[in-house]
């Protein structure tokens, strides 16, 4: 038998850790990875802000950072962990890999939902005299809403899966919760529970993006 | 009318009367724009103008034509700065823009207006938001745009559309919204890339009345690229005729059509005005028709009334066989083939009549005398009135 009167509290404790890491690491990379992907975006040869070292230097940045196995990754940057959260486990320390691998994958889906959008549009907003930055704030990222809030709700999915991942390692939430109570007790009930959280606390998160990106997309 | 001072400039110096020189609005003077090679792999260096000089007169609608890649966008897209030329000088109301920094461009930009193949509206926002952008951009109070963009829409025709979305509208009026996005901070040129090759012919007519409007109301000079003969004909007072970056013919829209020069021109003029015959519709006509044939160019030195006349006070009888009339800014003209019978003398004295008039060309007919396929007898228009 289970003892859920004490479980309780610790899974009530562990979701609510879930969502700070998940939270924050969206707050974190969603802003980076927006920027980082317009970068690439607008250093592109013939864009706006074409800039052939640029763009060569942040895609190489994305390129050796995104194909890491995130459970390697959050081992390999255990050292610069340390040094700017002063520990390598619990949720505060699982946020930096978080935020910096969701940061390079967001920054990719970010560019290449801009690279894909219409020029023409581009070329109109400069021919009105706007200027190249405003452009990029007023009309590239608007003009791309829709694919962006898709990209975003898969990237925040995605990010569910890293806050597990993350547990496994220390980082509390709960991936730690099912492995230490389920996984490690050979309780398959508590691994199972912690399943159909997640797999609820997902399935909101994607209709309440799909709803967003079809009502944008109606208009 | 306005007067129009362009083409191709001899010697390096652009000949222009001093009137025109001073109400060019436009002024290109040995422009070129060369694209260099993407890379060490990549595609060759692309000299896409080269060594183009034009003075497009203010008030003025200028049609560029030319095959797919002879540079007209790029010509047009170096007027406003939207590509760097290479090599000469360009003038926008008499501002050198080759050298001007981006943010000075910027303000050259909101001067003058642009309007696209694919219309280019933001599809996220309405057609009010589309309309108040470049007034927003330009710094516009809030109580003034409102305003502002209600003018622009009514007279475009879409005053009810304003909070559609660019999705929700035909091709026509996303085409409408275009030019009201354009007028919007009253520019005194518009420049518009094939404005009206993603439409219906007559929508195609609804705009370029649209533009034809702007023109005449506003007195805003438009230059028009396009492959259509058609557009040229309806709405352009001169025309440039491009290949391989270079202008291979420049005129008066009429004098053109007339007589166009560069073999390209020619091709394209017939596109609009099909009314000589081919060499088998000749054929047919020589087997159906035993009478002279003769195909007469009718333009304003020769209307069809007068060439009627010539006809009957030789008691020539006459029909028309084959050809076609139209107006290129408001003056005729055409090509029709006529079937001839009467006397054989007062055919040849009524032939060489019209011969001082106007182009004229003898065909063979089906029964001899015939000496070659097409006996052609050439006369220049120039002459006698
Ligand atoms: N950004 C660019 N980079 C490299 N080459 C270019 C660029 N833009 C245009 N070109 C080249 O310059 C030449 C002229 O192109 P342009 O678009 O001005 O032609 P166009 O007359 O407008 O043709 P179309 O009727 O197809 O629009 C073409 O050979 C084209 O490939
Ligand atoms: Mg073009």
């Amino acid at each position: 038998m289970t003892d859920w009167e004490t479980l309780l509290p610790v899974l009530g404790e562990s979701f609510q850790q879930t969502v700070f890491m998940v939270s924050v690491t969206v707050l974190v990379s969603g802003l980076a990875g927006l920027i980082l992907g317009v970068t690439l975006y607008a250093t592109r040869p013939g864009n706006l802000f074409a800039n052939q070292t640029l763009f060569v230097v942040f895609n190489f940045i994305v390129n050796i950072i995104r194909p890491i196995p995130f459970i390697i990754f959050i081992t390999a940057i255990a050292p610069l962990t340390l040094i700017l959260m002063g520990t390598t486990i619990g949720t505060t320390a699982a946020i930096l890999p978080m935020a910096l691998m969701a940061g390079v994958v967001i920054g990719r889906v970010v560019e290449q939902n801009l690279v894909a959008s219409d020029p023409g549009v581009v070329e109109a907003a400069r021919a009105v005299g706007d200027s190249r930055l405003h452009i990029l704030a007023a009309v590239v990222v608007p003009e791309a809403l829709a694919p962006l809030i898709l990209g975003y709700t898969f990237m925040l999915i995605a990010i569910v899966d890293m806050s597990a991942m993350a547990g496994y390692i220390g980082g509390g939430g709960l991936g730690n919760f099912a492995i230490m109570y389920g996984y490690q007790q050979f309780n398959w009930e508590v691994t199972l529970v912690t399943v159909v959280i997640i797999i609820v606390m997902v399935q909101a998160l994607q209709l309440a993006g799909n709803a967003l990106a079809q009502r944008i997309l109606r208009r | 009318m306005a007067e129009i001072v362009l083409g191709p400039v001899a010697g390096g110096e652009v000949i222009t009367s001093q009137e025109g020189a001073m109400s060019a609005i436009v002024s290109l003077h040995h422009v070129s724009k060369e694209f260099p090679r993407q890379g060490r792999s990549g595609p060759a260096a692309v000299l896409a103008v080269d060594d183009v000089s034009l003075e497009v007169e203010r008030g003025s609608v200028l049609g560029i034509v030319g095959y797919s890649g002879a540079g007209k966008s790029t010509l047009v897209r170096l007027i406003n700065g939207l590509e760097r030329s290479t090599g000469g000088s360009i003038l926008v109301k008499g501002q050198d823009v080759t050298h001007l920094s981006e943010r000075e461009l910027r303000k050259v930009r909101a001067g003058i207006g642009m309007i696209f193949q694919q219309f280019n509206l933001l599809k996220s926002r309405t057609v009010y938001g589309n309309v108040a952008y470049p007034l927003k951009v330009a710094g516009w109070k809030k109580e003034d745009i409102k305003p502002r963009v209600a003018q622009l829409l009514d007279f475009v025709g879409i005053a009810d559309k304003g909070d559609r979305y660019p999705r929700r509208l035909s091709g026509g009026q996303q085409q409408r919204v275009g030019i009201a996005r354009a007028l919007a901070n009253n520019p005194d040129i518009l420049l518009a890339d094939e404005a009206t090759s993603a439409l219906d012919p007559e929508t195609t007519n609804e705009v370029l009345k649209l533009l034809r409007r702007v023109n005449q109301e506003f007195g805003t000079t438009i230059i028009v690229i396009t492959h259509e003969m058609h557009v040229v004909r309806e709405i352009c007072d001169a025309v440039v005729m491009m290949d391989k970056g270079r202008v291979v013919e420049s005129g008066e829209t009429y004098s053109v059509f007339k007589q166009p020069r560069a073999e390209s021109t020619r091709r394209f003029v017939a596109t609009a005005v099909h009314s000589r015959p081919s060499r088998e519709t000749l054929d047919r006509l020589a087997t159906a028709h035993p009478g002279r044939l003769v195909t007469v160019a009718i333009s304003e030195t020769a209307p069809t009334p007068v060439v009627a006349e010539i006809f009957a006070r030789l008691g020539i009888h006459s029909g028309v066989v084959f050809g076609g009339v139209t107006e290129i800014q408001h003056r005729i003209l055409g090509s029709l083939t006529y079937e001839l019978n009467g006397d054989a003398g007062a055919v040849d004295a009524a032939l060489a009549q019209l011969a001082l008039l106007t182009a004229i060309e003898e065909h063979a007919t089906s029964s001899p005398p015939v000496h070659s396929a097409t006996e052609s007898v050439l006369a220049s228009s120039g002459g006698a009135s």
